[in-house]
């Protein structure tokens, strides 16, 4: 861990206010809410938490995704010291030998980019791929940021809630949209 | 035998961390991938400047091969025949399931997702389901979950099946195809008159199944475990044995456990390496608990462990349906809770409220109280999850599938590297994957 970061959940720690006990875990927030177990990170610690997670045994990235919580109707109900921002990147790990799962839920505002998980988990990679495809979420010192799903050249992020349903003229690559 | 059938002699997890990216590095700098845009990709063997040394050759698979599964696209770097770099070009049967998800009602839900891995629905009606149920925080009756297992452990032999049949195509066995579908079929017929649909079933659905199984299931069933040994038998006479189906897969895509877990693969691609973890029996859902089954495991994480063991697993599901039959208790094959599930035919007729009731259900659907949650079950090729968000209305705010085949397709390149291109073939068969399910 660097002593930026170390810094950087230090002064994370103490805008907590006093009298509220927080649970941290792998240097984020312990949803005590939560069925499962859920951690809440920021873009700052979300590689720390990962790296130390992976340090204590979850072997495998299961699963990778994000959430856009632009049009959510509901009140999000976070525990004390989370702030809300537009997106989610929701990582699932799992710990084989403890039979034990954990969900890291990264909040982070649109236009930021986070760090890859690549260099721990490989497996990170189409994943991120596809986040990036779908919200535009993009991931520092990933080795191919592009496209998965869609096009090379499609324009917008689908899974976005700005991005409208409704329809599109399908599009071939070799085609004219002028009809 | 390359196959152990008893997990204990298996690789347990052991819990030690290694360096994780440098655990796929060992094939010469993690170069497997080929991680080129189309433009950049079709520049690979042209370089002037390279001069006669480079003997490079772009070669495009796909998206429509007989061999590619569907829609799968590989470009290929090939040197002579032989495969240095390649990247899976997928999204051609991308049609927004996630998004339109977000349209739909819970209860439609089921149509949408079922409609993802076409070769074995149920489960990912079961993931869907298992994930709204949690976040409803509702109990499904006992039978329904029986009914849930038998469905699924019968979809995983036709699963299999279809596997068996198209790995024989792929390698030139096509004998063998027919007689996969053939077997396939026979379950399917099963699927039809209990669901009604030979494919995209929308039976399991949040609070039970669409309906109770039918009179005289048992009886089918029952000729269905009496008809496929006989024919898995006939399967091990024409491939397991042969001298020409081992050579053509025997050593071929190799993988180790350290890689597999380093690129997120699971179901019989990490199983083939050793490694026992199947979700039925580290995170028993439904009532895995309470059926004896083995996990079955290779040794070589080849291409014919993964055919050895999808084959064995089809006797493993046939030896759990054997004691759901038993086991099968009696009750309701749906909860009845108003809220979720609509009221019977008969009330409708009877009731004006249950008549409002039931057209409020139809249309509006129900309201899932917010939260998120995520449910996984072990499908035919991994571990199949949904993660789902709630803003307590009667729609997903967000569902993510965790589609195994789309995340089981990154061990592709490290099997194929400084492979022959015609045991690329025997490698995408081998990894099974199903479009639907990787471009959603």
């Amino acid at each position: 861990m660097t002593d930026e970061t170390a810094a950087a959940e230090e002064a994370e720690d103490e805008a907590v206010p006093a009298g509220d006990p927080v649970e941290m875990r792998y240097g984020a927030i312990v949803d005590p809410a939560a069925a499962d177990a859920v951690l809440h990170a920021t873009v700052e610690n979300h590689l720390d938490a990962c790296a130390e997670a992976f340090a204590d045994g979850f072997d495998q990235l299961i699963d990778l995704t994000a959430v856009d919580y632009l049009t959510y109707a509901g009140t999000r109900v976070l525990p004390a010291g989370v702030e809300a921002e537009r997106f989610e990147v929701v990582t699932q790990l799992i710990s084989h030998h403890r039979r034990e799962r954990v969900r890291i839920r990264t909040h982070l505002a649109d236009g930021t980019e986070l760090p890859s998980l690549f260099d721990l988990w490989p497996g990170a990679e189409s994943l991120e791929r596809e986040v990036f495809d779908m919200f535009g979420i993009t991931f520092a010192d990933h080795p191919d940021m592009s496209r998965v799903l869609m096009p090379e050249d499609w324009v917008g992020h689908p899974l976005r809630k700005d991005y409208a349903v409704g329809s599109i003229p399908v599009q071939f690559k070799a085609a004219s949209n002028e009809r | 035998m390359t196959v152990t059938e008893n997990p204990e002699s298996a690789t347990e997890p052991s819990g030690e961390a290694t360096d994780g990216a440098a655990r796929v590095r060992r094939r010469d700098d993690g170069a497997a991938v080929l991680r080129l845009s189309e433009a950049e990709a079709a520049q690979i063997g042209n370089d002037p400047e390279a001069g006669d040394d480079d003997e490079r050759v772009m070669l495009n698979m796909g998206p429509s091969h007989p061999s590619t599964h569907g829609v799968l696209r590989l470009m290929l770097e090939m040197e002579g025949e032989t495969v240095l770099r390649s990247k899976p070009v997928v999204g051609y049967l991308h049609t927004g399931m996630e998004k339109q998800a977000e349209q739909l009602t819970y209860l439609q839900g089921c149509t949408n997702v079922t409609r993802m891995d076409y070769a074995s629905p149920f489960f990912t009606e079961l993931a869907f389901s298992l994930a709204t149920e949690k976040l409803l925080g509702i109990e499904v009756p006992e039978r329904a979950t029986w009914i849930r297992m038998l469905m699924s452990e019968l979809n995983r032999m036709s699963s299999h099946l279809l596997f068996m049949a198209t790995n024989g195509m792929d390698l030139g066995a096509v004998s063998m195809m027919i007689y996969g579908w053939r077997e396939r079929e026979e379950v399917l017929r099963f699927f039809e008159k209990v669901t009604g649909l030979r494919m995209n079933h929308n039976y399991i659905r949040p609070g039970g199944v669409a309906v109770d199984l039918p009179d005289g299931w048992q009886a089918d069933v029952e000729h269905l475990l009496e008809l496929i040994p006989p024919r898995l038998e006939e399967y091990d006479v024409l491939m397991t044995g042969q001298p020409i189906w081992r050579e053509r897969l025997q050593g071929v895509g190799t993988i180790n456990a350290d890689e597999a877990l380093a690129l997120s693969a699971t179901g019989p691609i990490l199983r083939s390496a050793g490694y026992a973890w199947d979700l039925r029996r580290d995170e028993p859902y439904l009532a895995y608990d309470e059926v004896e089954f083995d996990v079955i495991v290779g040794s070589y994480g080849d291409s014919y462990d993964r055919y050895a063991i999808r084959l064995n697993e089809i006797r493993e599901s046939m030896r759990i349906v054997e004691q759901i039959l038993d086991k099968m208790p009696a009750g309701d094959y749906r909860v009845q809770d108003k809220k979720v599930t609509p009221p019977p035919r008969v009330r409708i007729d009877q009731s004006m409220e249950a008549l409002i009731h039931h057209f409020k259900i139809f249309t509006e659907g129900y309201k899932v109280p917010e939260g998120e949650a995520y449910a996984a079950v072990e499908s035919p090729r991994g571990e199949l999850g949904v993660y789902m968000v709630s803003d307590g209305t009667s729609t997903p705010y967000r569902m993510h599938v965790r589609g195994p085949s789309f995340i089981n397709l990154q061990t592709m390149p490290h099997m194929m590297q400084n492979a022959l291109i015609a045991d690329a073939v025997a490698i995408i068969s081998s990894v099974d994957p199903i479009m639907g399910e990787v471009d959603r």
